[in-house]
């Protein structure tokens, strides 16, 4: 059996509502790799990443985590805000416990050395201090940690985050990019699924371009290309610059709202 | 006065009912702590309503209505669950067309039970609002047989409700099979509908589930608050519904939700008053 790890996609196909809503989508992502999957509203990004996730059958294709087919744990998945119940009143040390339930046994209840990762978790999150906080009382950068912080209690090595900057401002955004960066550095495999074009060739290392099909994917100065752009977004987007100064890549993009 | 609290209880009818009524009062909150996180409560109405299909079917048959009522129960809630999940109607549409249909079912059986076997076939009044003070031996060992069940259920499946109910899609990924624990959820649910039927009546016993723990949640931080203040004022309800019904001859259903309704009332005003303060 191959066990190569991070995730391979072959030739999937996802089909919702009898409709194609992704097909022929092929890609390796290996371990250390912190990738953007970029696209617009309906591309796929969140089909994509519940295919990943096993929670939708899969018309054609196939996909491995770490060499394996289904489910084979390992795999976290930080929520839009829309997915979550915030009517649910947990706190932050709560939600980042909920990521050890998978390592608990049946009728055991949290011990001293889950409450200690949970802690550990929080204070490499930086927010240990705001664990008694309810989660609807933190903005959303500070939650957008809190459900990290709760893939590290779950010792997940292939991290899914969905809309991941919606409702963040940038400051919040830097923030959070440098906790995945670090995540990375350690071997693990982060995906973030995003509508923020900005920064792209500072933040991530491949970036992954989705209209129901891969357009590109590869590093961003590759992937992220007028025609890429053009495919995505169709006369509403347009690369104003895209330029190559010094070895650093810039990439400006400007919405046409007409 | 102590003679209007203690004074009933030298019959055994009371005795029996006061354990009732305090099971119903602790269990129905807990349970329904978790439906309304989940928006379920109309659910609930419905689930209890269409409980009249398996009640009146065993008074046509002659067994006792438990036999039938815990599985039936059990089948018309995952049924519920079953026609949301997989046929694309809106839960709303598909609990609604259920619940009238059962509803409608279970009075023309009533209906005709009492016809064929009058006599057999106790007071509608007192299957739709609750007879707390009817109750039997047989009644109370199977309210504790249920509630140990719901007990046991709640306990082992703790984490699973909390972390499904919180982040579904999360709590798939991470491997909990979301699901099973849903259907899991129904059954207890059809369970503590099936222990409050007798207490609260089918019309109300929504009622015992859901406004303990709304009024709860009006007063707690943290879910595991949720349950338990809702637990404490479900049996402060159940057990002055029970006085109601004693001294005032209400039927015990809507004496119990009264009592739960004016303590939520008052949580409202009290959280009210609180927000305004802190907000001068």
């Amino acid at each position: 059996m191959d066990s190569e790890p991070g995730i391979t996609v072959t030739d999937l196909t996802v089909e919702r509502d009898g409709f194609r809503a992704l097909y022929n989508v092929n890609f390796h992502i290996g371990p250390s790799n912190l990738v953007g999957v970029v696209g617009p509203n309906g591309a796929g990004k969140s089909t994509l990443f519940e295919a990943i996730a096993g929670g939708l059958p899969i018309a054609r294709g196939s996909v491995e985590l770490h060499g394996i087919k289904g489910r084979p744990g390992g795999l976290a998945y930080v929520p839009q805000r829309d997915n979550i119940n915030l009517r649910f009143p947990a706190t932050v040390h709560d939600v980042v416990m909920m990521g050890r339930y998978c390592h608990l046994k049946m009728f055991r209840h949290a011990g001293r050395k889950d409450k200690e990762i949970v802690r550990s978790c929080l204070e490499r999150v930086g927010l240990w201090e705001r664990r008694n906080a309810l989660i609807e009382e933190n903005s959303g950068g500070q939650r957008q940690r809190v459900f990290i912080a709760r893939a590290l209690a779950q010792e997940a090595s292939i991290i899914l985050l969905d809309e991941a900057f919606s409702g963040v401002d940038v400051g919040a955004q830097e923030s959070i990019i440098a906790v995945l960066q670090t995540l990375r550095d350690e071997g693990k495999v982060v995906m973030l699924a995003t509508h923020d074009l900005t920064n792209l060739a500072e933040r991530f290392d491949q970036i992954m371009c989705i209209n129901r099909h891969i357009c590109a994917y590869g590093p961003p100065a590759e992937a992220f290309t007028p025609e890429v752009l053009e495919e995505l977004y169709g006369s509403h987007g347009m690369v104003l610059a895209h330029t190559h100064a010094g070895g650093e890549t810039h990439i400006e993009t400007h919405m046409r709202h007409d | 006065m102590i003679d209007y609290v203690i004074g009933p209880f030298q019959y055994s009818f009371m005795q029996r009912a006061l354990l009732v009524s305090v099971l119903v009062g602790f269990l129905l909150p807990v349970v329904g702590a978790f439906i309304i996180t989940r928006g379920r409560a109309f659910m609930t109405d419905a689930l209890a309503h269409s409980l009249v299909v398996p009640v009146s079917v065993a008074f046509l048959l002659g067994f006792t209505s438990y036999i039938t009522a815990v599985p039936g129960g059990i089948a018309i809630a995952l049924l519920m669950g079953f026609l949301s999940r997989q046929t694309g109607i809106s839960d709303d549409t598909s609990i609604g067309v259920v619940f009238a249909g059962m509803f409608a079912l279970g009075l023309i059986i009533l209906s005709v039970s009492a016809q064929i076997y009058p006599g057999r076939v106790p007071p509608i009044e007192d299957l739709l609002l609750g007879q707390i003070l009817g109750v039997s031996q047989t009644d109370v060992l199977v309210s504790l047989s249920l509630t140990a069940a719901v007990a046991i259920g709640i306990y082992v499946f703790y984490r699973h409700l909390v972390f499904t109910t919180f982040d579904p899609v999360g709590a798939r990924v991470s491997g909990i099979r979301t699901g099973a624990v849903e259907y899991v959820l129904l059954a207890l649910l059809a369970l503590v509908i099936v222990i409050g039927l007798r207490a609260a009546g089918i019309v109300l016993v929504m009622a015992m589930l859901v406004i303990p723990s709304a009024t709860a949640y009006l007063l707690a931080r943290r879910f595991t608050g949720v349950i338990l203040i809702g637990a404490a004022l479900g049996v402060v309800s159940a057990v002055a519904g029970l006085y109601l019904s004693f001294y005032a001859n209400w039927p015990s259903g809507p004496a119990m939700a009264l009592v739960a309704s004016v303590l939520f009332g008052i949580a409202t005003l009290h959280k009210r008053t609180f927000t305004i303060r802190a907000d001068e």
